[in-house]
């Protein structure tokens, strides 16, 4: 069932010195090749993608390992489709979705889903809602018309409102207030952002919460909660024609409505360093960097920045893909001699509808200051600029994101999630696979290119959290 | 919409419960169909394997559990477990011709794999992971690298050193999150002066050096008491073939029995812990002594915690405290079953001045379902939920390895994921309930209030 390695690639030269080979290259090969299964119901299928005529989008892929089945439906609605004074309303909707609808009542649809022994929940985020059911297998059509009639005729009292406001608001102390980590960070990300509405926090700002009104979360919903900006995952053990028949008759017997145009709302360029504090209940400083950079337009495009974007997600792993990576490795160990930070951390998303941030973040050593760390962090980009990265650095980073592409298949719920986030980009259901040949050609010129050229302190926002008093 | 709708409007009218009873009754065979097939041998160590072989994707998941949990800590020494199971990464010395590695070195090897290793230790058990693709020569030099690394950690010292001093600045920052802080409290009150009570503190790893976790290692990593459990795309003989290389770097270490530990004590009266502190949210914790994972009462009283507090939306202390009143963003009961009985906590969040109206609220949950039990319905709708979603699970291989591992560690029967279904069924709402009154007494619960006025 497995196949072979070709040799030339794997066996040059014995154990040890195939360690230095190209791993990437055999991974790939797995990823990619079909595969012949002994078994044909074992075989890793591909997802399939139609659209029904209201415009609303079905991506099914069969995973035939256990008879269960996960559903995942999407919005193209998240908190960067919220307007000021009505932050954190894409969160309210969600939270009212499960207030029920005229034939199923309040609490009504979880307690279904319990009772076919399935397991439900929903999250936002800044680009999407997303609601899901993992349920026995044969429990898909019942899920499926319950998500349509909610997704249709959620419907619901203003004391229902009041009450789960309640319980947002609680949610808001839990996840934010009590944390003084999460409200820098709040902070941060009002400051990077001027014009685009990532600087909104996706749970909404307190005063938001306390007027907004029951009618604001009815008219989110109404505006965005239509088929043709929707989308119904679904991993498991199904039959695509089937599944496509069930989908046919649930949600696609939902009327077609336009999809609200959207504003473009971009950000104007950033022309000097943004520096904000925030004081709060903590014993040590927290700082946070996050540059402006190219984004990824596509899997497949080659413009300029989509190339750039390509070179700085290696970028990424290179300075922080393992506990052996840059980063640790010279400020947390002190490799240099000083060890100036206890922790620390680079990352760079290339999913999402709004620009992204590279973003390097720290806690200081004892008796290092942020500004030394600051210095630190950007030093190590510089020195990638000035120096560049090794071919085994690269090789490490792409062996690691490939097998993790195998051991993601092991989860349905992974496969669901990333099916429904390329979705969002409005990708292709293939996008892993074509983002990962890409990689593999990113060269290690290419990444010193981008160090150089990307991380301009005009374009770096940061942040500083500090403790109240001196510790 | 109502044609649309028979699982609401027809259910209510025909009678839910009635419904759910009959899908019950009709799980029974997909259930059997969806127990993996657990394969068993007894290596020549002593060393006890359980295999699912799981074709469907071309990677395996490995787990070997040893008795080593922070349990085993010496009292001075605590997190002497945690210590050892985080700096195994710290480097391999020299073993059968293969050179030394340092941390670096070690991490960059299972990097180059696309393998992932961890370690950690629980209060039971200390278990080692491995998940890596299957396809054959990397799936060798994982193997390889990780009998080197089990066979001669470093430990290096320098390492350490320098760890230490982070485990101590994560632990001063931890004593400003009052979550952190409220658990310490309960703990310490629930477990008293058991094992599974203790907890690291700087002066426990300052006196903590690298030869202790050298001697804890040699000491608990034994092949005669482990078990190990692969779960993915390898057979019988290749997983046979791969757990004895792993295991034999052990046998110098022998096989000497460690000392029995106490099991928990109940506690004798109830305990109220207020705690003042500048909170955005007050933590309301509430708990005592649960069960061990061996005593017969396990099934009844997951039955019962899963109506109370377990299983989320639909349990009695979400309806009540978040659905019904909007006090809490989360509420729920959890137990941990280990080798004695782990603690049974009820836990939320809200805020300060909601906190003693939260607090009385909870406390008359938990005495009305202690004195009452659970309604016919509630015990059927819970059954329902448990068997129709057995096969969720298991439904990916780092759950089914987690399954077996239990089962393993717990040395229950093979057949236990089989029968599993059938028990549930069987338990009637007395057996529930007079598990429930035997484990918790709600006047002799450690109740923990941080960042409000206690009533």
């Amino acid at each position: 069932m497995k196949p072979a390695l070709p040799t030339p690639i794997l066996w040059r030269g014995g154990r040890r010195s195939w360690l230095l080979l190209p791993l990437w290259t055999v991974l790939l090969w797995l990823l990619l090749a079909p595969v012949q299964a002994q078994t044909p119901a074992l075989a890793p299928a591909t997802a399939q993608q139609f659209t029904l005529a209201n415009g609303l989008t079905l991506i099914i892929k069969p995973d035939r390992r256990a008879p269960t089945a996960l559903q995942m439906l999407w919005l193209r609605a998240g908190s960067m489709d919220e307007v000021d004074g009505q932050s954190g309303v894409a969160h309210v909707v969600e939270h009212m979705l499960f207030k029920g609808t005229p034939t199923v009542p309040e609490g009504e649809i979880s307690r279904l889903v319990a009772a076919m022994g399935g397991r439900d929940n929903a999250f936002v985020s800044r680009d999407v809602t997303s609601f899901h059911q993992q349920i026995p297998a044969a429990r898909l059509p019942d899920v499926m018309r319950l998500e349509a009639d909610r997704f249709a005729h959620n419907t619901w009292p203003d004391e229902a409102f009041w009450r789960e406001m309640s319980v947002i608001k609680e949610e808001r102390r839990q996840m934010v207030e009590e944390s003084a980590q999460a409200r820098m960070f709040e902070v941060f990300m009002a400051s990077a952002w001027l014009a685009h509405p990532y600087r909104r926090p996706i749970i909404g700002w307190m005063s938001d919460l306390l007027s907004l009104q029951p009618d604001d979360a009815r008219a989110f919903y109404q505006r965005w909660y239509v088929p043709g900006n929707a989308a119904l995952v679904v991993v498991g053990d199904v039959d695509v024609a089937q599944v496509r028949a069930w989908a046919e008759r649930y949600f696609g017997a939902l009327p077609a409505r336009a999809v609200p145009e959207r504003k473009p709302q971009t950000e104007p360029e950033q022309r000097g360093t943004r520096r904000i504090e925030y004081v709060g209940r903590t014993d040590r400083p927290l700082l946070v960097l996050g540059y402006k950079v190219p984004q990824l337009a596509h899997p497949d495009a080659t413009d300029a920045a989509s190339t750039d974007a390509l070179a700085l997600l290696l970028l990424a792993g290179v300075l922080d893909g393992h506990s052996a990576a840059r980063l640790e490795h010279q400020l947390v160990q002190g490799a240099a001699g000083r060890r100036v930070a206890l922790e620390v951390s680079a990352s760079f998303s290339y999913l999402g509808r709004g620009p992204q941030l590279f973003l390097l973040s720290g806690t200081p050593a004892q008796g290092v200051s942020p500004a030394e760390l600051e210095a630190a962090l950007v030093a190590e980009i510089e020195r990638v600029a000035r120096e560049g990265v090794s071919e085994a650095e690269l090789r490490r980073v792409r062996n690691q994101w490939l097998a993790a592409e195998v051991f993601q298949r092991d989860s349905m719920f992974a496969q669901a999630r990333l099916l429904g986030s390329y979705w969002a980009q409005g990708w292709p259901v293939d996008s892993s696979e074509r983002i990962m040949r890409r990689l593999s050609a990113v060269t290690p010129q290419q990444v010193q290119a981008v160090a150089a050229r990307h991380f301009s302190a005009q374009r770096l926002t940061v942040g500083v959290l500090l403790p109240e008093q001196a510790p | 919409m109502k044609q649309m709708n028979p699982c609401g409007a027809a259910a209510r009218s025909l009678g839910l419960w009635g419904l759910l009873a009959l899908g019950l009754a009709l799980m029974a065979p997909g259930f059997l169909q969806a127990a993996p097939v657990i394969e068993h041998w007894v290596q020549p160590s002593g060393a006890r394997v359980y295999l699912v072989s799981n074709p469907g994707l071309p990677m395996l998941d490995v787990q070997i559990d040893l008795d080593a949990g922070s349990r085993r800590d010496p009292a001075p020494q605590a997190g002497l477990a945690q210590a050892t199971a985080a700096l195994l990464r710290a480097g391999v010395q020299a073993h059968a011709g293969q050179p030394a590695l340092d941390e670096n070195a070690l991490a960059e090897a299972w990097a180059d794999l696309g393998a992932q290793f961890s370690a950690a230790a629980t209060r039971d058990r200390l278990s080692l992971r491995l998940r890596t693709l299957t396809q054959p020569e990397l799936l060798q030099a994982a193997q390889d690298l990780l009998a080197q690394q089990l066979a001669a950690p470093a430990f290096a010292a320098p390492v350490w050193q320098r760890e230490r001093p982070r485990w101590v600045a994560r632990w001063q920052h931890s004593q400003t999150e009052p979550e952190v802080l409220a658990e310490q409290l309960l703990i310490a009150a629930v477990y008293g002066a058991h094992p599974y009570g203790q907890q690291a503190r700087p002066e426990t790893w300052a006196a903590i050096e690298a030869e202790h976790l050298r001697g804890f290692w040699r000491t608990h990593a034994q092949a005669c008491t482990a078990r190990v459990t692969l779960v993915g795309d390898i057979d019988r003989t290749r997983a046979d073939a791969l757990v004895r290389q792993l295991l034999t770097g052990w046998q110098p270490h022998g096989c000497s029995a460690l000392p029995p530990l106490p099991e928990v004590q109940p506690l004798a009266q109830g305990r109220l812990i207020a705690q003042p502190f500048a909170v955005a949210q007050a933590q309301l914790l509430i708990g005592q002594p649960g069960l061990a994972r061996r005593d017969p009462d396990f099934l009844a009283f997951m039955l019962a915690n899963h109506i109370l507090g377990g299983s989320g939306f639909s349990s009695r202390l979400m309806q009540e405290v978040r659905e019904r009143r909007g006090l809490t963003y989360d509420i729920h009961s959890r137990f941990v079953p280990g080798r004695h009985a782990g603690a049974f906590v009820v836990a939320t969040t809200t805020q300060p001045p909601r906190a003693q109206q939260a607090l009385e609220l909870v406390q008359h949950e938990i005495r009305r379902f202690v004195d009452q039990g659970p309604t016919q319905q509630e015990l059927e709708h819970a059954q329902a939920a448990l068997i129709n979603g057995f096969a969720l699970r298991l439904d990916s291989n780092r759950e089914l390895l987690q399954e077996v591992a239990a089962l393993a560690w717990h040395d229950l029967p093979l057949d236990d994921l089989q029968t599993w279904s059938a028990r549930i069924a069987a338990l009637n709402r007395v057996q529930v309930h007079r598990a429930l009154q035997r484990v918790l007494q709600p006047e002799r619960m450690v109740t923990v209030v941080f960042g409000a006025t206690a009533p």
